[in-house]
């Protein structure tokens, strides 16, 4: 278990990581969900003991990791693809780390046919694509055989059969009773991939917890409905509370209420409608919804309006 | 590219049996980085050719000119020196492998996985340097002493030529061998400091070469001291059998200062990388 308490950490101007509690359990994937810029690889490199936290610790079954004797046995972790010497080889690469942990020859051997770079092993790293790389970096945090694992990104530069695999892989580990802690900046991916999930924008907790209650809380419901008299209608939902959205197409989106209270409504002012189908917002959605206000960098569409996807 | 798609579970439990982690495994991993680059064996193998064939030319040189010397020149000549003059670019590459060792850590970002699999970042840099000591301090030896037999069996009659035994001699080739893995181990501090290659490249060549050359165009009354302190000088001293009066320290008091500066570097490159973010 991966435990982060109270971890601030302040760059010379800005704050990237706020306060931040939360636990990353046992025996499930746990997905790291933020924008980008929103402090993900921070508290990572603070969980791996890389960077120094300001306030607070994080600690990995309660020990903080520098306290431990042999890390890699304990703990493995891809942080960035490819931070490797290029005129290394594979092989190289992880028998240096193995040496330096007291980790025998042949498991390096191991690994590296688990990942599928034996054809490549005494190749030099500057030669190898980002997928390999990240074959590689994953290689590396596999070497100990660790109980707690943190991917930073995984399947970046991955083509499709890469990204399944890293997917079995990650849900593997995970039912092998080991903890195992993603991020992404892809709600659809950890949709995919995670059991639990702990969200954050700009460096402070957004919302921790399963992914199943995260769906039923955050991917909201609405009624889309098309009407020959949309505006008379729009008036009398509201009248009852409704929070309605104009589509481009001229229909409406409904919230607030449900189709049972529209359809009476609609029938007792004699108001046909052509459509009345609830709708339920996808966890992407529910995703720009929850971290909209603490997107660090908004995209543009070129007429200046922010673009809707993850403006304000 | 063969791969398994669908069991993340095939595993063998093949750390089951493994020893507990000393600090051999240390030392062992940081001799393993060292040597699979290719930088560290093209730098040495230069260091090889520059040095041992400084030391040939010079003596081969002399020899051919010794009938046109004047007799101060003459009875001057220490062909011990002569002979390790060469050491001073093994001087130079030595810095560049020393700054090289731990910048391309930086420079790649093998420093986080380095880090990561030993956390207590002081024993990271002490089993480097040790490494990278004892390295350097084999190869210094081996240039010093090829060197010196080198030149001295170009040096044919009438012109005189040095052997270990007589006085200085020894310590004048095993000195200038072990001033090369000090200024080595100075690089590495540096490069622990500073982080970037260029940036350790070019502070440590200022300090060999380019501080002595704008110090000796000031007024000796003001460099004198001060260059007794630099390197350069130092190793000069080394280096010669005959005595470089009050303009140097004595061998081994100026070696003693080179070690201080190494120590001093490799300090406050430690005590940095403990503190800062990797």
């Amino acid at each position: 278990m991966i435990d982060v308490r109270g971890v601030t950490k302040r760059f010379k101007d800005n704050v990237a990581v706020d306060d931040l509690n939360f636990e990353v359990p046992t025996g499930v994937v746990t997905g790291f969900l933020g924008p980008n810029g929103s402090g993900k690889s921070t508290t990572m490199r603070i969980i791996m003991g890389l960077d120094h936290a300001d306030q607070g610790e994080a600690v990995i079954n309660g020990t903080p990791y520098s306290k431990l004797a042999q890390p890699l046995r304990e703990v493995g972790a891809l942080l960035e693809a490819k931070a490797i010497h290029p005129g290394r080889t594979a092989f190289n690469h992880l028998w240096f780390l193995a040496q330096s942990n007291g980790i025998p020859r042949r498991r390096v051997h191991d690994v590296i046919e688990l990942v599928g770079l034996d054809q490549v092993a005494n190749r030099r790293v500057g030669k190898f694509s980002l997928g390999m790389g990240q074959r590689l970096g994953i290689a590396a945090a596999l070497l100990g055989d660790p109980g707690t694992l943190l991917f930073d990104e995984p399947i970046n530069g991955l083509d499709p059969e890469g990204i399944l695999w890293v997917r079995n892989l990650l849900k593997g580990l995970a039912s092998e009773g080991r903890t195992v802690f993603v991020s992404s900046h892809l709600m659809s991916e950890m949709a995919l991939t995670a059991d639990h999930l702990v969200v954050i924008g700009r460096g402070r907790l957004i919302s921790t917890g399963s992914v199943g209650d995260f769906i039923a809380t955050n991917a909201g419901q609405y009624v889309r409905v098309r009407t020959p008299r949309p505006d008379e209608l729009e008036g009398l939902l509201e009248a009852q509370g409704a929070q309605i959205r104009r589509e481009g197409d001229g229909s409406l989106s409904v919230s607030n209420l449900s189709a049972e209270q529209i359809g009476i409504t609609s029938g007792n002012a004699g108001i046909f409608l052509y459509e009345l189908s609830p709708q339920s917002a996808s966890l992407e959605d529910a995703f720009m919804e929850m971290t909209r206000d603490s997107v660090e960098y908004h995209g543009h569409r070129l007429d200046g309006a922010t673009a809707t996807t993850n403006g304000k | 590219m063969a791969m398994n798609t669908s069991s993340a579970t095939v595993w063998s439990s093949t750390l089951a049996t493994t020893r507990p982690q000393r600090t051999s495994g240390l030392v062992r991993a940081e001799w393993t980085k060292m040597r699979t680059v290719r930088s560290t064996v093209w730098t040495l193998l230069a260091m090889a050719v520059i040095t041992l064939g400084i030391a040939a030319l010079a003596a081969s040189t002399i020899a051919s000119r010794w009938n046109t010397f004047s007799v101060v020149r003459r009875l001057t000549f220490d062909p011990t020196s002569m002979s390790l003059r060469g050491l001073l670019f093994s001087q130079l590459i030595i810095g560049v492998l020393g700054v090289l060792v731990m910048s391309a850590e930086y420079g790649t970002g093998t420093i986080r996985a380095t880090l990561a699999a030993e956390p207590r970042r002081a024993r990271v840099l002490i089993a480097k340097s040790a490494v990278f000591f004892v390295l350097a301090a084999v190869v210094g030896e081996v240039l010093a002493f090829g060197g010196f037999l080198i030149g001295q069996s170009l040096l044919t009659s009438p012109v005189p030529h040095a052997t270990l035994t007589q006085p200085g001699v020894l310590r004048a080739v095993t000195g200038g061998g072990l001033v090369i893995a000090v200024l080595g181990l100075f690089a590495l501090g540096l490069a622990t400091i500073i982080r970037h290659s260029a940036g350790a490249i070019t502070a440590y060549v200022g300090v060999l070469l380019v501080v002595p050359i704008i110090l000796q165009t000031l007024p000796s009354s003001f460099s004198q001291p001060i260059l007794k302190f630099m390197p350069f000088t130092i190793s000069n001293a080394m280096t010669s059998v005959a005595s470089q009066g009050s303009s140097a320290f004595s061998p081994w008091v100026g070696f003693a200062i080179l070690v201080g500066y190494a120590i001093v570097s490799l300090a406050i490159g430690g005590w940095l990388l403990a503190k800062r973010d990797a």
